[in-house]
């Protein structure tokens, strides 16, 4: 809201973004059709449960889907303005750790075991430009912003040596070190503990409001969302099906996949009955239904869900619902208790 | 012009890589290489942890005892000044081990010579190790030539192969697509002819010099530590750092040496430390065919002393040092060099695997 009064471009803009992967078993259409902005400032997380698409639109954006099975099909992924699908690989070189810095999900193994934390540190400063001296004394400023006890010395480690959590930090500083627009974060505490999840979820608001980067949070955990997100895409099956400022999307959630996630987390006024489940698995990405792809699943479906795919904003409104009971258009909605569109 | 000097024959020049200076300078830069490569590698964590692994193994430590004796020999053999006068190089070893030469066979420590219808005394009566052979040369003598020939096979061997190998192997890993097709066809194509064949047809077009062979047998050995250097690159070219310095926005040629390559130094090493032993094994063979390092040429080779002991074992009574010498030298470099590989595989892989 706050950005449509300034009237500024979003940072980021994704528009009808197609990312598909050539198989023996036909095209596998891992994201179809993604669409949704990313303002100066703003978190923005995408959440859907595995092998919906999340992380792949993540890679898309920096064009780093795995070759040579996987192509961005088409779309527009406008970056203040500009469309890095126009890029170069060349140019995209540039935008990458620069423009646009990415955390992944296992620290674990995304520091080079080989080198020390201070090499990588200095690598990603290095490699935009900047002079070792320099790259050295911002690599220690870096490991003492990210909660590191002792900045000089961690330089000298090696990746081993450091526990996931600080590993974690110091992807996070590496990421930082150019001091991006964007950050873009695949799961970035999945692979932690609870309390270290906390503290890196608590580093990460800290220094997004030091410095007012936006931030593309990928993950599955709706807790997360709640805690740092402004906007939620939620996605399945390669599309976003819901897309919704955050405080609204836990006000009142209204994709039924939204409402059935609701559903499963684990609630206080729930205690002792069992956690409800989705029943079923996602249909396959390489034949996708014709119809609704939730639809199997879904606890409300009827007789167009099947036929006919749902339109991604049937009402036209401000909070997009990828699904016909929300579509004025659609004949014989059932009512079952989800709001009738304004 | 002085009209004195045109007079005189003219004393040849050796060419430079012929010349005393430049032969001297090799082994020194050679082992230069070594020690700084091992000084460079202990302040790695990974190596450092080898390097302790291999000390705390005795059987390691013996086997690099033997290689470093042979080491010591091919270096004495390699440091030496040609003579003004006879415009004949001596090296350190030449001028401590040589031995008078003999009119023929004679059997170790013996005072007389063998397979002669009269045994003669010899000019030196007791000091051939190993006795001498045919044409009266100390065996010993001859057998301690060979381990310098042995390292330079392995190592320039090496040299040639293992660049060739890791420079296809990672661009066939790395970019795949028509690239990797092309590579893989090649290294499929010259594998599927066999390699001695190869070898005979490569030695009989380059000459039988020792470089020459160093090249033919580089260009037939690097097939597969290029599969290897393929598979692991195809590994780590997934891993999620490779993914992370992607988007930092280094460059494929920067991934490829500095975050790739560093992965596959442990596994290149020991595989060619094992290769090691396989190529001073083959210029043996290809000596023992008769394709191998000219015998004429003055060159140390066990493969040829094998050679011309094959008729020395029919004899009555027989010739067995000649055979005994080369073989036992052969034997024990190579198994040192596998025992010492295999150690080194050992030292490292855990940490591989982690």
């Amino acid at each position: 809201m706050r950005n449509i009064l300034q009237n500024e471009t979003p940072l980021l803009q994704v528009e009808n973004l197609r990312t598909y992967f050539s198989s023996a078993r036909g095209t596998v259409k891992a994201v179809d059709g993604v669409s949704f902005t990313v303002n100066r400032g703003e978190t923005r997380a995408i959440v859907g449960e595995s092998g919906c698409g999340k992380s792949m639109t993540a890679l898309s954006i920096l064009q780093l889907v795995p070759e040579p099975a996987g192509y961005i099909d088409g779309g527009r992924i406008l970056f203040e303005g500009e469309d890095l699908l126009d890029r170069t690989w060349e140019q995209m070189r540039d935008v990458r750790g620069k423009d646009i810095g990415m955390i992944f999900q296992e620290p674990m193994t995304s520091l080079n075991p080989t080198f020390t934390i201070g090499w990588q540190l200095r690598e990603a400063m290095t490699i935009h430009g900047k002079g070792v001296e320099e790259a050295n004394e911002r690599a220690i400023e870096l490991l003492g912003r990210v909660g590191m006890p002792d900045p000089v010395q961690h330089l000298k480690q090696y990746p081993h040596e450091l526990s996931g959590g600080m590993r974690q930090r110091v992807m996070i500083a590496m990421a930082l070190a150019n001091r991006p627009k964007l950050l873009i974060a695949d799961e970035p505490t999945t692979a932690l503990d609870v309390t270290v999840q906390a503290q890196i979820l608590a580093l990460i608001r800290e220094l997004q409001l030091e410095t007012g980067m936006a931030v593309l949070l990928i993950t599955h955990d709706l807790g997360i969302v709640a805690e740092i997100s402004d906007h939620v895409t939620v996605m399945y099956a390669g599309q976003a099906v819901e897309d919704s400022p955050t405080r609204d999307l836990f006000r009142e959630p209204r994709h039924p996949y939204t409402r059935g996630l609701f559903a499963s987390l684990p609630a206080r006024n729930r205690r002792g009955q069992d956690l409800a489940t989705l029943e079923g698995t996602v249909p396959d990405a390489a034949n996708w239904p014709r119809g609704c792809r939730f639809e199997e699943r879904c606890a409300y479906n009827f007789g167009a869900c099947s036929e006919i795919a749902p339109k991604e904003n049937p009402t036209g409104s401000d909070r997009p619902v990828r699904c016909h009971l929300w579509d004025p258009e659609i004949p014989n909605r059932p009512s079952v208790g989800l709001p009738v569109a304004k | 012009m002085d009209p004195q000097a045109s007079n005189q024959p003219a004393v040849t020049q050796p060419p430079f890589w012929e010349s005393d200076l430049f032969l001297n300078a090799i082994p020194i830069v050679a082992v230069g290489l070594l020690v700084y490569a091992f000084v460079t590698a202990r302040k790695q964590p990974l190596w450092a942890e080898a390097f302790r692994r291999i000390r705390r193994n005795p059987l390691a430590l013996v086997a690099l005892g033997v290689i470093l004796l042979y080491a010591g020999i091919a270096l004495l053999d390699s440091f030496g000044s040609t003579d003004a006068k006879t415009q004949t190089r001596k090296t350190i070893l030449d001028n401590i081990f040589e031995r008078e030469q003999e009119r023929t066979y004679s059997a170790p420590f013996a005072s007389v010579t063998t397979g002669e219808p009269k045994p003669q005394k010899l000019k030196a009566p007791g000091s051939h190790l190993m006795g001498t052979d045919g044409v009266g040369n100390d065996v010993f003598y001859r057998t301690l030539k060979g381990a310098r020939t042995a390292f330079i096979i392995g190592g320039l061997t090496s040299l040639i192969a293992t660049p060739l190998a890791l420079i296809l192997g990672m661009v066939a890993g790395f970019y795949g697509k028509w690239r990797d097709d092309l590579i893989q066809y090649v290294y499929t194509v010259l594998a599927s002819i066999p390699s001695i064949l190869l070898l005979i047809a490569l030695v009989l077009v380059l000459g039988r010099g020792v470089v020459q062979i160093c090249i033919a047998l580089g260009v037939t050995r690097w097939v597969g530590l290029c599969r290897l250097t393929r598979g692991e690159t195809l590994k780590h070219r997934d891993r999620e750092y490779v993914r992370a310095a992607k988007a930092l926005g280094a460059s494929d040629f920067r991934i490829l040496t500095r975050h790739i390559l560093p992965n596959l130094l442990p596994i290149v090493i020991i595989s060619v430390t094992l290769g090691f032993s396989g190529l001073v094994l083959s210029e043996a063979i290809l000596s023992y065919l008769g394709i191998g390092i000219d015998p004429g040429g003055g060159i140390g080779s066990w493969g040829n002393m094998i050679n011309a002991a094959r008729s020395e074992l029919a004899r009555d009574p027989v010739i067995w040092w000649n055979l005994t010498s080369a073989s036992v030298a052969l034997f024990i470099l190579v198994l040192a060099f596998n025992i010492f590989g295999d150690a080194l595989r050992d030292a490292i892989d855990p940490r591989l695997r982690s």
